[in-house]
């Protein structure tokens, strides 16, 4: 597995791995405690988590490698920011659901009358990473980062489909549909976000981000490969 | 405590093209006029500028420049027999909030709607006879004319900074123009925008087959242009970034910076932002209007503007809000059929393929709001046949890359998986070798499509939501089905690595993805108070001093784009009141 979990997180895990019931609940104080001291010695890849707690950071992380693997073309989803491109639009005001109009009543309604979920962004996120470990549990006796990646892959796509029943809880395809959507755009958006680190995900496809004149180009580049630099908008504030 | 204010001769509320143009042309004609916009005044210099405009995150994703639905959407459903719910995070139509509306992130498609639209019934009815129409299908005629509105058209392309080549001046066909499109006194007041590689394509194949492509007329400046007032226009600099942004070099032709600006330097007109106009007033006959009832945003303070002329010229379905909430005009009841106000909402629909080409560099990020090719040989063109495919309207074709950013726009050929290794290298592979040649057609209006207020959800002023209830009949499927044979026709004989076929089935109106801001009706014009809201001066049958400005007016949607149309009749209804209104109020004939 490419992405080991730190000693921190694997303490944590342990602390709580005894009931499953539990993984919502608050950690005991010596656990707490420790993972302080633990985080101490922990080098940690992805620094400047403003609101996944341990085990959405964990599975994040999880999600984003298995999506974006590294490979000739690009590096792995942590080491483009990813994960931290959704950590941060989850803690700012998208994620606590701006520009949401979230009056009741709630009501499921039809796929074709879009989201309907009494949770914001954040709110979905929170319970969603929950129970997607309850149910990982349930079918791989581990949690989304502990498994090995064909059972990823099997999960993936059983989430993509809203084949996993979230118990009590929001459907799994409208939380796999907003991960999906955020994690393209944690590739794809300007750098500025966390995400797209050293545009990595422009670099992939050829597009030129920030670019302000392209007039000339239209003749210059007709049917042929662009080729000039690739700005985002940090390069050229 | 609702603080009265002193008395305007006009009060207009939204601030886009229709506020805009009334503005401008009523205080120069000397009236003293109060605008109300419930968003911000921005500017290309100060808003719209290099680098931050050039954030798809920002405009396209989290819709900086659209109205915010967590302080005022629409219930959807697609039938009467569904629970209305609210639009919680807006998709399927955007329209934009602050000054200069919509058309501040518009792509700029401009048309001329001809006699066709305006004589829809009567133009059917005497060629495929009276059942060729659908009983449900509620289209009427107008009670305007392409000729009444031509000088219009043209004025507001000029002021709009409209690229493109005429194809009909005063009756002459002119090549590589649209040979179906009305006559025009001249030509576009700029030349058309440069073709890229997906329109060269397009252009190509359908000219082999014998149809007749032309350049998609847009309000995107093909060159430095300065418009008959005076205001300046920088040369489209194709940057990708055109729908749902702002423009930095004033390229697109938009309120803000042409009849805006002139209105404010008047000292005989107001602008007020930050503004929300909650209800039209009127006095104890019923009438008249007598002003608007306002929130300050800024101090949450209510007033009352009163004013002699009332505008209305917001967002289309806003327009048609602000009337139901004041209980002017009878509301549309979709089972008796009787009423007006929210009666024949209509969109767009369209079908498409998708072809890759290997080895193509298409560039899609080197385009503008209006680089593509169209062919008008299945709408405008009235000898084409329709008893055949038994469909009431048409659609045109296009193709060309219209803001293709890749958050949104990374084609894959199908197969693909969604994620991981092989995804990836497929969506390097085949990102700059595709393109899509798609159908537009307009909704036709049925009797069961239609606003009202919601019994149970309300905006942030306590307000009903309005509650849309829509969906796609048989007429948009035999268009649809039609439309996927001729796309696939042309598709293939571009003889593509590997072509997505257009197709079409019966399908429902979903609100989450993005489709079209052209929402039209509610406030339909037409020829007398039974069959109409309007007359065809925009001008309420029931209080006469109430103009209701935009696409609202609609009775039917068309295959194109709106607000060459909205544009021409603001232009054509601040004529009337300048000219015959404000000497003799009353009914304009």
């Amino acid at each position: 597995m490419n992405d080991e979990p730190s000693n921190r997180r694997s303490f944590l895990k342990g602390a709580i791995a005894g009931s499953a019931v539990a993984v919502t609940g608050v950690l005991p104080g010596p656990a707490l405690a420790q993972s302080t001291s633990a985080s101490q010695n922990t080098v940690n890849p992805n620094p400047g988590y403003q609101f996944f707690n341990l085990e959405e950071q964990a599975f994040i992380e999880a999600v984003v490698n298995h999506m974006i693997p590294a490979d000739d073309l690009s590096p792995k989803g942590t080491e483009i920011g990813v994960n931290i491109y959704i950590d941060h639009a989850l803690a700012n005001g998208w994620g606590k659901g701006e520009r949401l109009y979230n009056h009741g009543p709630w009501k499921k309604g039809l796929p074709t009358q879009g989201y309907q979920s009494p949770l914001t962004p954040a709110e979905l996120y929170r319970v969603s990473i929950t129970k997607s470990n309850l149910a990982c549990t349930e079918r791989y006796g581990k949690w989304f980062d502990q498994i090995s990646d064909g059972q990823r892959q099997e999960f993936l796509v059983a989430l993509s489909s809203g084949k996993v029943d979230f118990k009590d809880g929001p459907s799994s395809k409208t939380f796999f549909d907003m991960l999906y959507q955020n994690v393209m755009e944690g590739m794809f958006s300007d750098p500025m976000y966390g995400g797209n680190q050293n545009k990595a995900g422009w670099r992939l496809i050829g597009f030129p981000g920030a670019i302000s004149l392209h007039a000339q180009d239209v003749e210059t580049y007709l049917n042929k490969k662009y080729t000039a630099p690739i700005f985002g908008i940090a390069d050229l504030s | 405590m609702v603080t009265k204010l002193k008395q305007a001769d006009v009060v207009i509320v939204g601030m886009g093209w229709t506020g805009g143009i009334l503005a401008k042309e009523l205080a120069e004609a000397g009236l003293k006029v109060v605008a109300l916009e419930r968003g911000d005044m921005r500017t290309a210099q100060n808003d719209y500028a290099l680098p931050n405009i050039r954030d798809e995150l920002r405009y396209v994703i989290r819709q900086e420049l659209m109205q915010n639905a967590s302080r005022d959407t629409l219930t959807a459903r697609n039938n009467l027999s569904q629970e209305a719910l609210p639009i919680r995070r807006l998709g399927s139509f955007l329209p934009g909030e602050g000054v200069g509306g919509s058309a501040i992130h518009w792509s700029g498609g401009t048309w001329r709607w001809t006699d066709m639209e305006f004589k829809i019934r009567s133009m059917y009815e005497e060629r495929y006879g009276k059942k060729f129409i659908p009983a449900d299908m509620t289209i009427q005629d107008w009670g305007i004319t392409y000729a009444e509105l031509e000088p219009y058209y043209d004025k507001f392309e000029a002021i709009a900074g409209v690229s493109g080549k005429a194809g009909n001046i005063k009756g002459s066909i002119q090549n590589g123009g649209n040979p179906f499109e009305g006559p025009r006194s001249r030509d576009y007041p700029l030349p058309p925008l440069k073709n890229i590689l997906s329109s060269k394509l397009f252009e190509g194949a359908a000219k082999d087959l014998g149809y007749h492509p032309f350049p998609r007329p847009a309000a995107n400046a093909s060159k430095a242009y300065t418009n008959p007032d005076g205001s300046h226009f920088g040369a489209c600099q194709y940057c990708g970034y055109c729908q749902r942004f702002g423009c930095e070099a004033n390229a697109k032709g938009g309120p803000q910076m042409t009849v805006i600006p002139i209105a404010m330097s008047k000292p005989n007109f107001e602008l007020r932002t930050q503004s929300w106009v909650t209800k039209v007033l009127k006095d104890a006959s019923g009438k008249k209007a007598t002003g608007v009832l306002y929130t300050n945003l800024v101090t949450g303070e209510e007033y009352e503007q009163p004013a002699s002329i009332v505008l209305l010229c917001a967002f289309a379905f806003n327009n048609v809000h602000l009337m139901l909430l004041s209980g002017i005009g009878k509301p549309y009841d979709p089972v008796s059929g009787k009423g007006i106000i929210g009666k024949n909402y209509a969109y767009d629909t369209g079908v498409g393929s998708t072809l890759f080409f290997e080895g193509n560099s298409f560039n899609p990020f080197i385009s503008a709001g209006g680089t593509n090719i169209v062919m008008d040989d299945f709408y405008g063109n009235w000898d084409f046949d329709r008893s055949g495919p038994g469909f009431v309207g048409g659609y045109i074709v296009s193709a060309g890359h219209n803001t293709a950013l890749p958050i949104g726009y990374r084609p894959t050929p199908p197969g693909t998986p969604r994620w991981g290794k092989e995804w990836k290298a497929a969506t390097a592979k085949w990102y700059q070798t595709s393109m899509a040649i798609t159908t537009r057609s307009g909704v036709l209006p049925h009797r069961h499509n239609y606003y009202e207020l919601d019994s149970t959800y309300k905006n942030a002023f306590g307000q009903p939501l309005m509650r849309l209830t829509f969906d796609y009949q048989e007429n948009e499927l035999k268009m649809g089905m039609h439309g996927a044979e001729i796309v696939n026709r042309i598709s293939q004989h571009l003889n593509p690595t590997h072509l997505v076929k257009a197709s079409s089935a019966k399908r429902s109106w979903n609100v989450v993805p993005y489709q079209s801001t052209h929402s039209t009706g509610g406030t339909i014009m037409g020829t007398s108070p039974a069959n109409s809201a309007v007359n065809k001066y925009q001008q309420s049958w029931d209080c006469t001093n109430l103009f209701i400005l935009g696409a609202n007016v609609f009775p039917h949607n068309s295959a194109y784009q709106p607000t060459g149309l909205v544009g021409a009749l603001a232009y054509w209804t601040a004529d009337a009141i300048k000219n015959h209104y404000v000497k003799n109020p009353g009914l304009l004939a």
